[in-house]
């Protein structure tokens, strides 16, 4: 969760142009929908154009990709629904030890599916805003129960946030059976995990309280990595090379996080040195760049 | 500047600000434009382009080739800005070490030609290839120069026993205070440019092309005053306040620079022949005690007048040094300590300097200014130039007590490439 994320229900309405005009070559047309639907004109308008474009060009080629990211879209949910509703009975309990060991673990449904809460308007920021991200008086989600749970040791008062942490996601499992998805969400979606990792889990600015920050950075890793196995037979088909790129530099990444596997989960990221920081940072770099070219696939 | 920023307008831009004051030291800017401004640009133009070697699509000579037996940026007169990066290697195969090295050939030679990296820049689907802002930009005299550190020649490419027979580590000189994140480093790549949104870009994406390869290792911006602000194009001044470089030697002496700064295939390595050994050191002035000190302390410091960069008791900044003569009490004219006397080596060594001037902005633990000179020299061996002669500064030097190394590292760079060719191509 960061600042950028507010412009998502922009790219969402580039996207549903895009859709809208699924049936439509004419870019100039793409042009005229969207400025009629009443949504920003001006320089995205070309955005808009150009997406129609390249999104009409191969859809039928992802059909199958497509739906098995929804089938994991929905199991993720369906998880991120039961295992939160847990951590809410736990605060709602009075339980802190219980709550601090289900939080970050219940996060992780979340963070494989990240891309898809923000193309969802509002419930990204309801849900995993961090303190400053709002309004004050707006925040509310799982970084507000981790300061109550960390800073504060206290769950008293917290009810009233649980609670609407646990009716949040079950929007969002409701709400996740509307979104779009096409081969364009996919690339990009797999490039802005691990873009997430790098702004703020691989500074440890993320979980500032619990600094649970690995198990978000491996969740994260997880949900691109799962987009690039399901794009994997048409890259390998499209760019051997590139695909073979993309399967090492997965392979370095999780090797240099493996070591700070603990139990079931991750170490605190107070645990990390500096070098190791550095380290993490600089291989996800070298996977992100090769994964930014999967859009290849897509076509000129 | 308003007759020349005219006189720029009138020719599209495509001679530099530098190239028409050059011109105008010659005719005079105003005398060119006042007989009809077209005319004049017309005639500035032919003059320089018999003047300016010939360039791919830029009559202005802002194109420094690229191609050739030895690598550009090393007797290249310096330009105004530079850009090094130091990197370490991530991979443990030598053949993607070859294939960075090809990447980054191609990158470099369409970066210093001004044209875009790559050819994917208008794939919407995609990244660009090329980040994009030098689009529309000149070269601006762009050098990208390549070399490997003594770290390169480990046990993970196999190539031990390719190390130059004279390359190594640079041994602790006294006084040293080397900070680690600014030393060392497997590959050394100095980027100058007239621009330094130029030398920029051109880190930025060879650091990109190099993800999953190398990585940045550190990195140091530097600057010496522009063209514009020096039409004449005298020797630059360091952040001490004094002219630095007087004695360098002549570039444009072909025999100077094969005896003092080009390898031989004897020197070290065969594969090092037309190529030449690189020494960068971080040297952070303690800029605060130096502005308190005295303007005879400082001159004595360099053994030279601060305002002509002559030696001292002397008018003219290329005099010779005379480290016999005598002051009117009878004591050396040139302190025996002083930076000048001891860098002179009596003559007998000599070494090419191309440093610039640096600074990292302020000192958050002290307040003081973080800021100095990034030195860097070329010669053929380290070992029988830099060192002695950084030994007797070190032990001596008057300017130790305002100066301190911070950073060290040494590059064996690589002779020069044609097309169709890469830069290490000798090694690989």
């Amino acid at each position: 969760m960061k600042k950028q994320h507010y412009y998502v229900p922009v790219a969402a309405a580039v996207l549903t142009a895009a859709l809208l005009l699924s049936g439509c070559n004419s870019g100039d047309k793409t042009a005229n929908t969207y400025n009629s639907s009443g949504a920003e004109a001006g320089t995205t308008t070309e955005a808009a154009a150009n997406e129609g474009n390249a999104a009409a060009a191969n859809d039928s080629e992802f059909t199958a990709a497509v739906e098995q990211y929804r089938a994991y879209v929905i199991q993720e949910c369906d998880a991120f629904v039961t295992e939160t509703e847990k951590f809410v009975n736990a605060v709602n309990g009075g339980d802190i030890e219980t709550a601090k060991s289900l939080y970050a673990p219940s996060r992780m449904h979340y963070e494989r599916i990240e891309p898809i809460a923000e193309a969802l308007g509002d419930l990204d920021p309801n849900i995993d805003a961090r303190d400053g991200d709002v309004e004050a008086s707006e925040w509310r989600g799982f970084h507000r129960l981790e300061k109550a749970l960390w800073e504060d040791k206290t769950t008293e008062g917290q009810q009233e946030f649980a609670d609407r942490l646990l009716s949040d996601a079950k929007l969002l499992r409701a709400k996740v059976e509307t979104v779009e998805i096409d081969a364009s969400l996919l690339v990009t979606g797999a490039v802005e995990l691990l873009n997430e990792v790098s702004t703020s889990k691989v500074t440890g600015e993320e979980e500032r309280y619990s600094r649970t920050d690995l198990y978000d950075f491996a969740a994260n890793l997880e949900g691109a990595k799962k987009i690039y196995e399901l794009l994997q037979p048409n890259l390998a088909e499209k760019d051997e090379n590139l695909d073979k790129q993309i399967a090492d530099r997965f392979t370095a990444l999780e090797a240099e996080l493996a070591p700070f596997k603990e139990g079931e989960g991750y170490v605190s990221y107070d645990k990390l040195q500096d070098s190791d920081v550095r380290n993490l940072s600089q291989n996800l770099d070298a996977l992100a760049e090769p994964l930014s070219q999967m859009g290849k696939l897509l076509g000129v | 500047m308003e007759d020349l920023n005219t006189a720029d307008s009138l020719l599209n831009k495509r001679l530099s600000r530098r190239e028409m004051l050059k011109i105008a030291g010659v005719g005079g800017i105003g005398l060119l434009l006042g007989g009809g401004g077209a005319y004049g640009a017309l005639a500035v133009k032919e003059t320089l382009a018999k003047n300016s070697a010939p360039s791919k699509g830029d009559a202005s000579g802002s194109r420094v080739g690229f191609y050739g037996e030895h690598q550009a940026g090393i007797i290249t007169p310096a330009q105004h800005f530079l850009s090094f990066a130091s990197f370490d290697l991530t991979t443990s195969s030598l053949a993607d070490v070859r294939q960075l090295f090809q990447s980054w050939t191609e990158a470099a030679a369409a970066m210093t030609s001004g044209d875009l990296i790559g050819n994917s820049n208008n794939n919407l689907n995609l990244p660009p290839s090329d980040t994009g802002e030098t689009a529309g930009l000149s070269p601006s005299k762009l050098t990208i120069t390549f070399g490997v550190g003594p770290s390169f020649f480990d046990n993970r490419f196999g190539l031990a026993g390719k190390r130059p027979t004279t390359f190594g580590e640079l041994p602790k000189f006294r006084g040293d205070a080397l900070q680690t994140e600014w030393c060392g480093g497997d590959i050394g790549v100095q980027v100058c440019a007239d621009d330094l949104q130029v030398a920029f870009h051109a880190v930025r994406n060879l650091a990109r092309i190099a993800r999953g390869t190398a990585v940045l290792r550190w990195m140091q911006d530097g600057f010496q005053r522009t063209g514009p602000a020096d039409p004449s194009n005298g020797t630059p001044r360091n952040l001490m306040g004094f002219k630095d470089g007087t004695g360098n030697p002549d570039i444009a002496d072909a025999q100077a620079m094969k005896e003092i700064v080009w390898a031989g295939s004897g020197d070290g390595a065969a594969w090092m022949k037309g190529g030449s050994y690189l020494v960068a050191r971080r040297i952070r002035m303690r800029i605060e005690i130096w502005d308190r000190s005295t303007l005879d302390d400082q001159e004595r410091t360099f053994g030279r007048h601060r305002d002509t960069g002559a030696p001292l008791g002397m008018r003219d900044e290329f005099a010779p040094l005379d480290l016999n003569a005598k002051n009117t009490a009878g004591e050396p004219a040139l302190p025996m300590n002083s930076h000048s006397r001891l860098a002179h080596m009596d003559g007998a060594t000599k070494i090419l300097r191309r440093a610039y001037s640096y600074t990292g902005g302020m000192d958050a633990k002290t307040g003081q200014l973080d800021a100095g000179l990034f030195f860097i020299s070329y010669q053929r061996d380290i070992q029988k130039q830099f060192i002695p002669m950084q030994q007797i500064l070190a032990a001596s030097d008057k300017l130790n007590e305002y100066i301190v190394h911070v950073g060290s590292a040494a590059f064996a760079c690589f002779p020069g490439t044609r097309p169709g060719g890469y830069i290490g191509e000798t090694l690989f």
